[in-house]
């Protein structure tokens, strides 16, 4: 297991250093004098010309990406140009909201999500079954913003029942949170819901199909008892690897839900930035996002090893 | 698998059927626009601004400019097909060079170019293309390259264990002890091999480069108005959710059936192409 562990650690390290040599050239790419851009319109030329050295934009590119990675490993992301801000603690300063309506939305998609897959693979081939896969790819085939201005015209505008957009405060009582949380993290949660479910439903086909199964029912145990105790288990190893993928998927998908429900996270920061050429701004999220999502693969492979006695044992004695 | 055992199993899936009716009608809906649709996709209709459905002639009812929703979302159609097929045709083309080069080759080569789609798959899809946006500027042409770039490792991966699966096949060996080339085995043998993978795939990720636009539009980066995309119509309806909310169901629906079309066509794909992915 510890071997596993390590061997997975150091494979991160290449996959970090490409991601940021990815964000990198991705910046390389702005037309223009980047200092230009980055200084906006009503900077002097003089300036220009200083922040061009200090940036080492005069210097040849493989220079600039090592200081570039150096500023990074220092945990310098620059400085907003909109909010005359250090970009990294901005990004901090955001993040709370972005990660609570993410992990809201993959405990929705979760809950629903895995009984549906787990009901449509019990009852396979009936109707229940085909109702459960069309609703999962009909989930799958939504834009998410477009659910959530569905969600804010019925449930805000007609019935009244939530707010349709901002945050809650907490000083106004913990629904008031929780009901600014509701549409968003549904509206989000959507597409991993779909997912899920499709995940669940064949991983669970795939158990019910293996000979154990047939044995377990052939000694006489309980259908139910088969399902849960013996398929379930087995199912479920799979799903955590989906479940964890999805985390880093909605992540990037808050995005779009703050802006339809102007949530003041990291998707808000980053639309702004794009708008207003921040581009220090939206370079040093981009490069925080992905870095995050690693983090959260290499966390979803960890537990998947440990959960998984197969790896977990070809890594024993190796 | 032979053309005949194709054919029957096609026309019985109930799912690729309804999932090619739903791609048929949006190809003609594309390709006959301009004899479809009931007005100009810029007529102002300033007597009938946000017009119901079924108010003032307007089927899906009118804009804040007046303009008529229907047929802005039948010429909306060709921006999707366009964006679809150009984005899927880089993807698939880039990603299936990246992917036979790597499957077929192995070895260092092999680890290298994966070592790079990871990385390049280790960023959200939809944080890379806006990322890509960002920096190139909005419009269509730049919305379909960064789809479509965004498509290219994900493509590649999926070529690549298609290839490593037919590469290990006896009648590439048999070719090899024949004394054929690389160049012939790869086209006469491993393209048409993987080309069934190769389908559904492109069919899946034509939902996704549909959705993709209609999310980069509607964030302002990808298709400008005026020019009726769904994208942008969503954009632009944000605005009046209260006073006129069938500006953001109707373009939301025509994604959504698009896309369950194309889902619909490549889940029912894989079920008779591809009987290891069967679920």
């Amino acid at each position: 297991m510890a071997k596993y562990f390590v061997k997975r650690v150091v494979q991160v390290i290449p996959t970090l250093l490409f991601v940021l040599v990815t964000v990198f050239l991705i910046m390389k790419m702005i037309p223009g004098d980047p200092a230009m851009v980055l200084l906006g319109p009503e900077a002097r030329a003089e300036d220009v010309a200083r922040f061009r050295s200090q940036l080492g934009l005069d210097k040849p590119v493989p220079v600039q990406f090592f200081l570039y990675l150096k500023s990074v490993l220092s945990g310098n992301l620059g400085r907003s140009l909109i909010y005359k801000q250090d970009v990294l603690s901005l990004i901090i300063e955001r993040f709370p909201t972005t990660l609570v309506l993410s992990v809201s939305a993959l405990f929705i998609a979760v809950v629903i999500g895995i009984p549906f897959g787990i009901l449509a693979a019990t009852k396979h081939n009936t109707i229940t079954d085909l109702i459960i896969t069309t609703l999962a790819l009909i989930g799958i085939s939504i834009p998410i913003f477009w659910f959530g201005m569905m969600l804010i015209i019925l449930f805000s505008l007609k019935l009244g029942w939530l707010p349709a957009v901002g945050l809650g405060s907490i000083r106004n009582g913990l629904w008031d949170v929780v009901s600014h949380l509701i549409l968003p993290s549904l509206a989000l949660g959507l597409l991993s819901i779909g997912t899920i479910a499709r995940f669940t439903r064949s991983s669970m086909l795939e158990v019910l199909r293996q000979d154990y199964i047939r044995t377990a029912r052939a000694k006489g145990l309980k259908k139910p008892l088969v399902l849960y105790r013996h398929a379930l288990r087995n199912a479920l190893i799979p799903v955590i690897t989906v479940i964890g993928l999805q985390l880093g998927n909605l992540l990037a998908g808050a995005v779009l839900t703050e802006t339809v429900f102007a949530l003041p996270g990291l998707g808000k920061l980053m639309v702004d930035g794009i708008f207003r050429r921040d581009y220090l701004l939206v370079q040093g999220e981009v490069l925080f996002i992905a870095v995050l999502y690693i983090f959260v693969n290499l966390l979803v492979d960890i537990t998947y090893a440990f959960v998984n006695p197969r790896i977990r044992q070809s890594y024993r004695g190796v | 698998m032979k053309v005949k055992l194709f054919k029957s199993r096609f026309f019985r899936s109930k799912q690729i059927v309804a999932g090619m009716l739903i791609v048929l009608v949006n190809v003609f809906m594309a390709l006959f626009a301009p004899l479809i649709s009931t007005y100009s996709v810029d007529d102002m209709d300033f007597l009938n601004i946000f017009a119901h459905p079924g108010e003032g002639g307007h089927i899906l009812g009118s804009d804040d400019y007046g303009r008529d929703i229907y047929s802005r979302l039948v010429y909306g159609s060709r921006i999707s097909l366009l964006v679809g097929v150009v984005a899927v045709g880089i993807g698939l083309i880039f990603g299936s060079v990246v992917g036979v080069i790597s499957g077929y080759f192995g070895g260092f080569v092999d680890s290298l170019i994966m070592r790079i789609m990871d990385a390049l798959l280790s960023f959200p899809y939809v944080l890379l293309a806006i990322a890509m946006m960002a920096v190139l500027g909005a419009g269509l042409f730049n919305a379909m390259l960064a789809i479509g770039i965004v498509m290219i490792p994900s493509f590649s991966r999926v070529v690549r264990s298609a290839v490593i699966n037919v590469k290990n096949e006896e009648f590439i060996t048999a070719a090899r002890s024949m004394g054929a080339s690389h160049m012939w085995i790869i086209f006469q043998h491993v393209v048409p091999n993987i080309f069934p993978v190769l389908i559904i795939y492109a069919s899946l990720n034509f939902a996704g480069a549909v959705i993709s636009e209609a999310t980069l539009s509607f964030l302002g980066l990808g298709i400008q108005p005026p020019t009726p995309s769904w994208g942008s119509m969503l954009a632009e309806a944000k605005n009046y959710l209260q006073t006129a909310p069938h500006m953001a169901i109707f373009p939301g629906v025509a994604i959504l059936i698009t896309c369950l079309g194309f889902n619909l066509l490549g889940d029912g794909l894989r079920d008779i192409l591809d009987p290891r992915m069967r679920s």
